[in-house]
């Protein structure tokens, strides 16, 4: 076990960790505001990630390009869903919130899979490809320029919900949705907002991954299940947790399946819920 | 002074229509038209598999009555006591492996190894359970979700049971019935699976009108009122989940011996837990008839869409289901069952109280 490639575990695992922390921050957002798990967050990622392969090869778009593209359908994904479905379990049961999004989940999956079969596809000479040698460390450019790009989605959410004023009323409805409405911020329209940018967010993750991951219909379930992870880690609703958690996360699983069997990976990511949630269960961050 | 509590009592004592409701049994009477009903559908069952009398036919009934035997199994947990396990898979998986095992190795009936199984289950249950139905049922459902993910991968690793190959069961020709493997029909399974689920529906109906299930069911509406009132949540949680692991391990062990091949993709995944959970909740979570219900929906509709599509029916009835569930949640989350209850249609079959009154 050289130092080498414990470096490059490490390095490889936080590119990838800044994937991972998108994507949480998409759901710890939505948590934050109306205390709904998405648990069809996944799905949507699948579908944003099968938008850029189609791109690429109906119209031979590459995913750096269609990527606006992307982020908006997954925008409106996330209105229509909270139009469609969310807006009428916001005070139903617990078993009724989860079986929604669950059941979307199931539906999206097995739509994906009815038009597309569950072939795996990827993405052939995209348009950053080939790999750096930085100090005898390798590293793909997909995965620096995914990493990357997700680092700026992750600025740009965090500078969006702390600086601007409709981020400070997300904020604001997140904390409490009474006081908020009564300073005259409407609910309903936070609401959706929160679902435009949590599905946006998980759209851009998305495409970036098309560049250098596997597109198929299960691919979402996996990244969901580490987002959850990730979420209770860092607290639901706290977007800096959701970085640290996702960076966190990322590390673990690369210097996990290094260090033991690369098979074992997921269940050291487990694990690490189980404690967390266990001993703290508002997570390392809590609220925003 | 406040009046006393024993004032009151005096006053009940002396409401005849108080004390009638009092003294009324809480099982319904069915009417005669009821009764009727009941033993048909009981002819039927029992007619079934001689009436059609194909492999395929008596496959599809026993599909939903394993179907429906786990559904009812994760009712008890979340129908009833309103904890969401998505994990749920696992304990079918345990006694699958349970006595699978014990049979392939070391050619332990599969009845005992089915008692086994159980027991294991159980105690899987205990051990999760403990810490994690303290969480918050989002919380509770991803943990249960990690956790049978976790379960598979090291049943994949384990080696001492098959690895990824899994356990293949010795097909066995003498004493059918002790070693729980008729190779000649698929009657005597279609007997056994109806019987397991009777079993567990007669379990399920007396629980409703026991004690626990009264504790049940104040936990999942409001466990801070429950516990105020001296209710132990943690216990009744727990033994709500062994109960439901207990059935499930039941299910996976005739799982086991009627297809006499397990692996961990097969008996662990998620795809599973998820189709348990879609039928309980289509059917009616936290009634009866509601896993009946939806096992009987969704079995048929599973087969009738792979002959339609072909391969693995274009997971067209997923679609359906997961659509139907999203419908069901939004506008209508008592399910089938609840429809059946809002239209008044219960009236048909049971003896009314208040019109003999009247």
């Amino acid at each position: 076990m050289t130092r080498e490639i414990i470096i490059q575990a490490i390095i490889s695992g936080l590119l990838m960790g800044f994937v991972y922390a998108l994507i949480a921050a998409g759901l710890s957002l939505i948590f934050g505001l109306m205390e709904i798990v998405n648990f069809a967050h996944g799905e949507f990622m699948m579908m944003s990630m099968f938008s850029a392969f189609w791109f690429w090869a109906l119209f031979g778009i590459d995913p750096l390009y269609s990527l606006p593209v992307g982020a908006l359908l997954l925008a409106l994904m996330g209105l229509a869903t909270h139009y469609g479905i969310i807006r009428h379990i916001l005070r139903a049961s617990m078993l009724a919130q989860i079986c929604a999004t669950f059941g979307l989940a199931i539906f999206l999956r097995a739509l994906a899979q009815f038009l597309w079969t569950p072939d795996f596809r990827t993405i052939q000479h995209p348009l950053v490809e080939g790999r750096v040698d930085i100090m005898g460390i390798f590293l793909g450019l997909p995965q620096i320029v995914a990493s990357a790009g997700c680092l700026l989605g992750f600025t740009a959410l965090f500078l969006f919900i702390t600086r601007t004023e409709t981020g400070l009323a997300l904020q604001a409805t997140a904390q409490d949705r009474e006081a908020a409405s009564l300073m005259g911020i409407p609910t309903d329209r936070m609401y959706a907002l929160g679902w435009m940018i949590g599905s946006a967010c998980v759209g851009v993750a998305g495409v970036l991954l098309t560049t250098f991951y596997f597109v198929f219909p299960e691919v979402g379930f996996q990244f969901a299940l580490i987002a959850y992870v990730a979420v209770a880690l860092g607290g639901f609703g706290s977007i800096l947790g959701a970085l640290f958690a996702g960076l966190l996360i990322g590390l673990l699983e690369s210097v996990g399946g290094v260090l033991f069997d690369p098979s074992y990976k997921l269940l050291v990511i487990f694990a690490l819920y189980l404690v967390v949630v266990f001993f703290r269960p508002q997570g390392l961050f809590g609220r925003f | 002074m406040p009046p006393s509590v024993s004032a009151w009592a005096i006053h009940a004592e002396q409401e005849p229509a108080l004390q009638a409701a009092l003294a009324e049994p809480l099982r319904p009477r069915l009417s005669l038209r009821g009764k009727l009903a009941a033993v048909t559908g009981l002819v039927v069952l029992l007619a079934y598999p001689f009436v059609f009398n194909t492999p395929f036919a008596h496959h599809m009934m026993i599909l939903i009555f394993l179907y429906a035997l786990m559904a009812q199994a994760w009712n008890i947990l979340a129908g009833y006591c309103g904890q969401i396990s998505l994990g749920h898979a696992v304990f079918f998986g345990i006694g699958a492996y349970s006595s699978g095992f014990l049979f392939a190795t070391y050619h332990i009936s599969p009845w005992l190894g089915m008692l086994v199984g159980m027991v294991i289950a159980m105690a899987m249950a205990l051990i999760i359970g403990i810490p994690t139905l303290r969480l918050r049922g989002h919380y509770f459902a991803i943990a249960t979700l990690v956790i049978g993910e976790s379960v598979q991968i090291v049943f994949q690793r384990w080696e001492f049971v098959g690895a990824a190959s899994g356990v293949w069961l010795p097909i066995v020709r003498e004493n059918p019935l002790l070693n729980f493997q008729f190779n000649e029909s698929k009657i005597p399974y279609y007997f056994i699976a109806l019987g397991f689920l009777v079993l567990v529906c007669l379990a399920v109906a007396y629980l409703e009108r026991s004690k626990a299930g009264f504790y049940f069911r104040a936990i999942r509406e409001e466990p801070e009122a429950a516990s105020s009132l001296g209710i132990n949540v943690s216990l009744y949680k727990v033994l709500a989940y062994m109960l439901s692991a207990a059935f499930m391990a039941m299910a996976g062990s005739f799982y086991a011996q009627y297809v006499l091949v397990i692996d961990p993709e097969t008996v662990f995944p998620l795809t599973l837990s998820i189709l348990v959970l879609l039928i309980a909740v289509m059917g009616g979570v936290g009634t009866l008839w509601g896993p009946i219900i939806g096992a009987a929906v969704l079995v048929p509709l599973s087969e009738a869409t792979r002959i339609y599509f072909g391969g693995t029916g274009g997971t067209v009835d997923l679609m359906i289901y997961g659509g139907l569930i999203v419908l069901i949640c939004v506008f209508r989350p008592s399910g089938v069952f609840g429809l059946f209850k809002d239209w008044h249609l219960g009236h048909l079959f049971r003896k009314d109280k208040t019109h003999e009154h009247a």
